[in-house]
């Protein structure tokens, strides 16, 4: 049974969408089940190994995709339907398997308005400072970490500079200090 | 309260927690490769705790990558582990390359090997070196680093930089083996070896230092998976993984060589690994010169990549075994010039996590031995 | 000439010989770590670097003079010629030669020939340690208590073996001179081992090798002061011309400790098997007994940094361990044996 197929099998309903990309599998799972999908993954799919985990900010892709459509709705002059936003944030763990060498990555979406999603430093203790980076980072709460602290920027920063709204130039969280002003 | 009991056990002193001593271990500290931080709370010398805290040399690599085209972020790369810059590079392109759906030309991967062994030797000769310059032991350190001199050699001759080497392109290498290297390299492999061996004379079977690094911060194979950890670190605690083995690129299913496993996870294991790794790096150099020589000198090095590099949209993870352990790029493609978003798995940011578990209960002068022995780069760590 | 100018005179010698060593040393640790460790050394100062010390304690005395606000500044500044100091004074009880006639009168070539020299030596090296428990102490930082508190628990425990060593030679020769311990080593014993203290107490010398190394701070046993762990330990917070009597001193009691080792072991100014006196005049046989002491100790003093650069450092407990579990014993056993053969042959 090859890969997909035992993913599947495993999963089973938990798997929303499935995506192949050069070799690379990539899974979709909901974020209310991660922690018992990862598990599972864990314990039946042999994938017993947290390579990284990985935070994502799709916004830009959605403002791609807005001024695409209107480009072409301009071209059209007709309203061309780009669909909701997306959520914008996604989380990607990696997964591998010691015995058979595959990895898989599984991701799940984390809105905006909820931006939080279940901690599985229970299942990998690897897990820990990722998570941390990814909160960091992009200011995705993980639930049930032992220590969700910063980890790469300092305790006082405000921002989370991995989104694709921070700016290049100067300071960023100034933005927030500005907004706590007024 | 099995809390408080352990802490009762290992003290056998006064139980009011007042009485520990912090003691702020960097991130301007001899010891701290660069700029680690390691708050710990002691008990005498016994450590009762040590939190490691990190960021001190974060750049913002990732954020850099988003906003850099695919051929100007290679640059960036050699600053994540300065000691194996080429391994970064070639970690890179090609993650790249299999964002494209291209694969290097088999000559440029012999180089790409070749090189990056040299790099692994550079990498392995400093950490252990440093290690006994932590353990006071300064006279191998000046073998080794002799020796990495001469490696850097060949590396300026062939790319022109020593440090940060920026060594290929995406698609292959940009220049053949430079001409002195078919005569440096017999040299060279003899004196590495010496020098090798000038130290395990000194340090090996030293009872000195095999009381300093024999079970100190054991760690058991299973934990050490749990945690993530990869290379030297994992293969110390007795896991054979080596993706050079298991997930082989380049070329590395056509030569052969032994992955040097130890049993304790302690110190000495993670020396001794080190140091039978570079002798498996000069065999497996030999034999990639070896299969290098059958193809003809105008054999093609590079692959056929646009000028401007537009990967199609799509994500890929591509990891290979850098000196520390695995080294991967999670790279996600717009369909633009510019990935959309670049993540760096370094090796030791995942050892590193462990810390704490590694060194309770032992001193500090074994918090020391353990940092040089986990071989924590900090540009890779902070990114 | 007086006998208090005489004295006067060989107090400036052997004090300005200290120092010359002292300086030397640092030129030749450096040189000899360099050689060692395929290197080149200093080299730019004058012929060979010969004058590198020079200008290290140029810029040693020229430096600011920093004392930390929440130091305790009347310790701080007494740290370090606490330290410097009995380093100095242990070599007046050190015969440094024989003895050299001029003009009829004969001067023994040692500052003080005290019958307790023994017990001053030990009294000394045990107030050396307050020059750095003090000045670990009162530079008020957490890696300076670290470093006095290793000193002081490394220098008190090896202290004991030490002086077990010494017991068993003073046990041999029946007297707490040094000189006369040196009088008593020339000549051969058994026929052909010359007389030393070495040959009848090998162990001793071993035990009390061991402890010398330990009593100077240096690797293997530089704990108080190892720069990977505790920065440099006791002298983190020092700067100028005060870390630089620690680091003197340090070079100072090296010194210190090869004479001893010297007259204690190895028959101080005697040739074996050679009586110069027999073929020297009376001033040059002063001289060449000098010379002679002067040789075996730059041996050991090469052999201080032949071991540095050799070996790693231990870990405080293991230290520790070593001077309890391991010294203490054998130097009682050692210690037993000599007085039963003392009392046997006696």
């Amino acid at each position: 049974m090859n890969l997909k197929e035992r993913v599947k099998d495993i999963l089973g309903d938990d798997l929303l969408v499935m995506a192949e990309f050069r070799g690379d599998l990539c899974i979709e799972v909901p974020s209310k089940r991660l922690t018992q999908v990862l598990a599972r993954l864990k314990e039946e799919g042999g994938f017993d190994f947290l390579s990284d985990i990985i935070g994502i900010d799709n916004i830009d892709l959605y403002v791609k995709k807005a001024k695409k459509g209107k480009k072409e709705a301009d071209e059209k002059e007709d309203v061309v339907d780009i669909g909701p936003p997306p959520p914008r944030f996604e989380v990607i763990y990696l997964l591998l398997s010691l015995s058979t060498n595959e990895r898989l990555q599984v991701k799940v979406s984390v809105p905006e308005d909820n931006l939080e999603l279940p901690s599985i430093t229970s299942i990998w203790r690897a897990a820990n400072w990722p998570e941390r980076e990814v909160y960091d980072m992009f200011g995705i709460r993980f639930k049930g970490h032992p220590n969700l602290r910063r980890l790469l920027m300092w305790d006082e920063f405000q921002d989370h500079p991995l989104r694709k709204d921070y700016p290049l130039e100067g300071k960023g969280e100034e933005r927030h200090l500005d907004y706590d002003v007024a | 309260m099995t809390k408080k009991f352990e802490t009762i056990c290992i003290t056998t002193g006064p139980t009011e927690y007042s009485d520990y001593v912090t003691l702020n271990i960097g991130p301007i500290h001899p010891a701290m490769h660069g700029t680690l931080r390691v708050i710990t709370k002691t008990d005498g010398e016994t450590i009762i705790s040590a939190k490691p805290e990190i960021g001190y040399l974060h750049r913002g690599v990732e954020k850099l990558g988003e906003n850099l085209t695919y051929t100007q972020f290679l640059p960036i790369t050699d600053r994540l582990n300065y000691c194996s810059a080429i391994c970064n590079n070639v970690a890179y392109e090609m993650a790249v390359e299999k964002l494209l759906g291209i694969e290097a030309p088999p000559k440029a991967q012999l180089i790409r090997m070749i090189m990056m062994e040299l790099a692994r030797i550079a990498d392995h000769q400093v950490c252990v070196g440093i290690l006994g310059v932590d353990l006071g032991a300064l006279t191998p350190f000046f073998y080794l680093i002799l020796q990495r001199e001469e490696i850097y050699e060949i590396f300026e001759w062939h790319h022109g930089a020593r440090l940060t080497n920026s060594m290929g392109a995406i698609g292959g290498v940009e220049a053949d083996l430079p001409d002195r290297f078919h005569e440096k390299w017999p040299k060279l492999r003899d004196s590495i070896r010496k020098a090798n061996d000038e130290t395990d004379k000194l340090l090996t079977h030293n009872r000195i230092w095999m009381d300093r690094t024999i079970g100190v911060n054991a760690f058991c194979g299973d934990d050490a998976l749990d945690w993530g950890f990869t290379g030297p670190m994992l293969r110390a605690c007795g896991v054979r993984r080596d993706l050079r083995k298991d997930e082989p690129y380049l070329m590395y299913d056509k030569v052969d060589f032994d992955v040097p496993v130890g049993k304790h996870g302690d110190v000495f294991d993670r020396y001794m690994v080190r140091m039978l790794e570079m002798e498996e790096s000069i065999k497996i150099i030999d034999q990639a010169y070896e299969l290098y020589k059958d193809f003809p000198e105008d054999a093609p090095l590079m692959k056929k990549v646009p000028k401007i590099i537009k990967p199609p949209e799509g994500q890929i993870y591509h990891a290979i075994e850098s000196p520390n352990g695995e080294l991967g790029f999670f790279i996600k493609s717009d369909g633009s010039d510019k990935p959309y978003r670049i993540k760096i798995r370094p090796p030791c940011f995942m050892v590193y996590q462990a810390f704490e578990d590694l060194v309770k209960g032992e001193m500090i002068s074994d918090l020391i031995a353990c940092l040089s022995s986990i071989n924590v780069i900090a540009g890779e760590l902070d990114r | 000439m007086a006998d208090w100018q005489i004295d006067l005179i060989k107090v400036v010698f052997i004090w300005t010989w200290a120092l010359l060593i002292a300086v030397v040393m640092t030129w030749v640790e450096r040189r000899a770590s360099a050689m060692m460790q395929d290197r080149v050394g200093p080299n730019r100062a004058g012929p060979f670097g010969l004058l590198q010390p020079l200008a290290d304690g140029i810029k040693l005395f020229t430096k600011e003079d920093i004392i930390p606000k929440r130091a305790r500044k009347i310790l701080f500044i007494l740290g370090p010629p606490l330290f410097a100091i009995p380093a100095f004074s242990t070599y007046a009880v050190v015969p440094f030669g024989d003895k050299i006639v001029i003009g009829g009168k004969e001067i023994i070539l040692q500052v003080s020939d005290v019958n307790i020299g023994f017990l001053y030596i030990l009294a000394l090296s045990a107030i050396a340690v307050y020059g750095m428990v003090i000045g670990g102490w009162a530079s008020n930082s957490k890696y300076s208590i670290l470093g006095g508190l290793r000193a002081t628990a490394q220098l008190i425990s090896y202290e004991i073996p030490m002086g077990l060593a010494l017991l068993t030679i003073v046990l041999l020769y029946g007297t707490f001179s040094l000189r006369e311990i040196v009088l008593q080593q020339q000549g051969t014993f058994l026929g052909v081992l010359p007389n030393w203290g070495f040959f009848k107490q090998p162990l001793g010398f071993i035990i009390f090798l061991v402890a010398a190394y330990a009593e100077a701070n240096r690797v293997p046993f530089d704990l108080p002061e190892c720069e990977s762990e505790l920065v440099t330990g006791y002298h983190t917070e020092y700067g100028s011309m005060r870390l630089g009597l620690y680091l003197f001193g340090e070079y100072v009691n090296l010194g210190t400790l090869a004479a001893v080792t010297v007259s204690l072991f190895f028959g101080g100014w005697g040739l074996p098997y050679i009586d110069m006196s027999k073929f020297l005049g009376p001033i040059s046989y002063g001289i060449a007994s000098f010379l002679v002491f002067f040789v075996k100790q730059a041996f050991f003093l090469f052999l201080f940094v032949w071991v540095r650069w050799t070996v790693p450092r231990f870990r405080y407990d293991q230290l520790m361990g070593l001077g309890w579990k391991a010294l203490i014993p054998l130097g009682l056993i050692n210690l037993f044996i000599t007085a039963l053969l003392v009392q046997l042959t006696v």
